[in-house]
């Protein structure tokens, strides 16, 4: 039955609700899959509970329905399997960069020598190019280096599931932009498996092989699955010269501005949470915002309606 | 300010010194000049007022005489009543360390659990609201009858005082342990005495630290006014003695170097505190 490398069935989140009043439910009926070496970024409105969806991924929080499995092992609670970086970094103040990044290698491989998980440790941090500062503190450190060390330490245990949750938000367009390259070369030289979370469409855009678009809170859910149909050698500069890049982001900026907030209540006519569409926008031509696609799923083939009436089935 | 003119504090300071030595050396030389002024009231008392002068307030010079007699032989021992005041203060500081000890011991395992779970704290925090406010000296009669010992029942009531603070702020410190760190030792699958050891103590260590700067100074008030009812030795001995011999220098420089320890003692806190401090 399990296809994809991590596979989310039925995921459901609900609060207790006030005295007398009714449970909130901050999504349910969550469905996907990713596959290995697959980059996926999820977007979606603050608050539709992206971060804790991540969080349970991460075994971190404990979801109210539904089960996760990854490499045919259900996700009971947090593992050196899933490395996660975390929005506010999360370095130890009181340890050096170095320090930081051996905590988590030491606890990955107990039984090497001080010497091996030092020489493993700076490896990973020369890789994140901070060579030059593996004996400052993180306060000595600026946001965009701090973040850097997070990932160096994610990357450092060698998961098999990379976990970031708006790894650079805080940071300045500059910064960013370097980071996400750094981070691209990574990803494509290492063939990690990542599950990130973003607000920022072009930064999924370059980064991701497919987005996951979530709708608004409460009974959020996935929208739909935008493939980015780009070759995987991207980088930043020439990113927009590809005619794909802006039909991509038109069809993401639509959802986010227009179309996330129909999924609320009960369902969209025709909507399957179970088999999201799968669109890809980037293929499409002339006038049409995007082409929409069955999720090729052997098991249910054909017989899902797609919400949109304009149906290629170009993928099959 | 004072940035370029880095004398101009320490130079205020010896101003005031100057000018309270000044006002005291003033204010104990007038009772003579009274007597001068009076000359039918000090013909009246005669000899009376050569002695009374004795009992009278001592003048700096006299206190910097006595305090330069301790400095110069601070360790003889002359029987009971009769020991060098670094003798009497080595008792205390002996008495306030093992008792500070002892509560460390006690109080930051203690606080430990209670930090990490919220279960025992509800049970514990009843004990405790009730215990803290309770004066350390309400236990000694207590002490003495159980323990019988008054040397033991000393560091016992020191023991009760450095107690709680230390233990709440370590409590505290522990429980407030940003999550964020916690994840990540859990993400890492750290074991739970290593992110005991490694992260929940070094991210709890400051606010621990001030819990046990808090005691020391609480301990070493306390270990006066309790050396005073138990009797014996230690510093708080001392200066009752020396109220009874009515010997107002020996008081005073008691009272001198008790600061001095107390303000040692809290320096040496402060140290290893700001060793512990990280920056965030
Ligand atoms: N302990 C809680 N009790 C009740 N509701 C909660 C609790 N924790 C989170 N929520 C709700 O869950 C929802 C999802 O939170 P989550 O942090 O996952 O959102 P998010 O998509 O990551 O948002 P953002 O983009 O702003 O980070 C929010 O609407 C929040 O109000
Ligand atoms: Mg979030």
């Amino acid at each position: 039955m399990t296809q994809h490398f991590l596979q989310v069935e039925g995921l459901a989140k609900r609060f207790p609700g006030a005295r007398g009043k009714d449970d909130l439910t901050v999504f349910e009926n969550i469905h996907f899959g990713i596959e290995k070496g697959e980059f996926a970024c999820i977007i979606g409105h603050s608050g539709c509970g992206k971060t804790t969806i991540l969080n349970v991924l991460a075994g971190l929080d404990q979801a109210s329905d539904g089960v996760v499995i990854m490499d045919g092992k259900e996700i009971s609670g947090p593992s050196l399997d899933r490395g996660v970086v975390f929005q506010g970094h999360a370095l130890l103040p009181w340890l050096s960069t170095l320090k930081n990044v051996e905590f988590g290698v030491r606890s990955r491989w107990p039984g090497w020598s001080a010497k091996e998980v030092e020489a493993h440790s700076t490896r990973y941090l020369e890789m994140v190019g901070l060579g030059q500062a593996l004996h400052k503190k993180p306060s000595e450190l600026s946001g965009g280096m701090k973040q850097r060390v997070g990932i160096a330490r994610a990357f450092a245990i060698q998961p098999k599931m990379l976990l970031l949750d708006e790894p650079f938000g805080a940071l300045d367009a500059l910064t960013r932009g370097t980071i996400q390259d750094e981070l691209l070369s990574i990803v494509q030289a290492t063939h990690q498996t990542v599950f990130m979370i973003t607000h920022d469409v072009d930064e999924a855009i370059l980064l991701a092989d497919k987005i996951l678009l979530m709708s608004n809170g409460p009974y959020a859910r996935i929208a739909e699955i935008v493939e980015v149909t780009m070759p995987r050698d991207r980088t930043r500069s020439t990113i927009h010269h590809d005619p794909q890049y802006y039909r991509i982001r038109n069809h993401l900026v639509d959802f986010l501005v227009n179309r996330s907030a129909d999924y609320a209540g009960a369902s969209l006519e025709g909507h399957d949470p179970r088999h999201p569409p799968v669109v890809r926008p980037g293929l499409g031509g002339g006038g049409q915002v995007a082409q929409v696609v069955e999720l090729p799923r052997p098991a249910h083939q054909g017989d899902k309606l797609s919400p949109k009436p304009s149906v290629s089935h170009a993928s099959l | 300010m004072s940035g370029n003119r880095p004398w101009l504090a320490p130079l205020l300071s010896l101003v005031f010194l100057a000018v309270f030595v000044g006002l005291w050396h003033l204010g104990t030389r007038t009772s003579v000049g009274e007597v001068i002024v009076d000359p039918e009231y000090a013909a009246l008392i005669g000899a009376a007022a050569a002695t009374g002068g004795q009992s009278a307030m001592p003048g700096p010079g006299d206190v910097v005489a006595k305090l330069w007699e301790h400095v110069t032989d601070p360790f003889y021992d002359r029987g009971t009543n009769d020991k060098g005041i670094g003798i009497q203060l080595g008792h205390s500081i002996a008495r306030v360390l093992i008792g500070f000890g002892l509560a460390a011991l006690v109080a930051v395992p203690l606080g430990f659990v209670i930090g990490m779970s919220p279960l025992v704290y509800k049970a514990l925090d009843p004990f405790i609201q009730i215990l803290k406010p309770i004066s350390p000296l309400a236990w000694m009669p207590l002490a003495l009858y159980t323990i019988k010992d008054s040397n033991i029942s000393a560091i016992f009531v020191i023991f009760i005082c450095s107690l709680w603070p230390m233990l709440i702020n370590t409590a505290f410190g522990v429980a407030s342990v940003r999550r964020d760190w916690l994840n990540v030792a859990r993400t890492l699958e750290v074991s739970r005495l290593r992110t005991a050891f490694q992260v929940i103590l070094p991210a709890a260590a400051p606010t621990i630290m001030t819990g046990m700067r808090i005691s020391v100074g609480i301990a070493w008030l306390v270990i006066v006014a309790a050396e005073m009812l138990v009797g014996g030795t230690g510093i708080g001995y001392f200066v009752w003695n020396e109220w009874n011999n009515l010997s107002i220098a020996n008081i005073i420089s008691a009272i001198l170097f008790i600061g001095l320890i107390g303000m040692v003692l809290d320096n040496s806190l402060a140290r290893l505190g700001r060793a512990v401090t990280y920056k965030e």
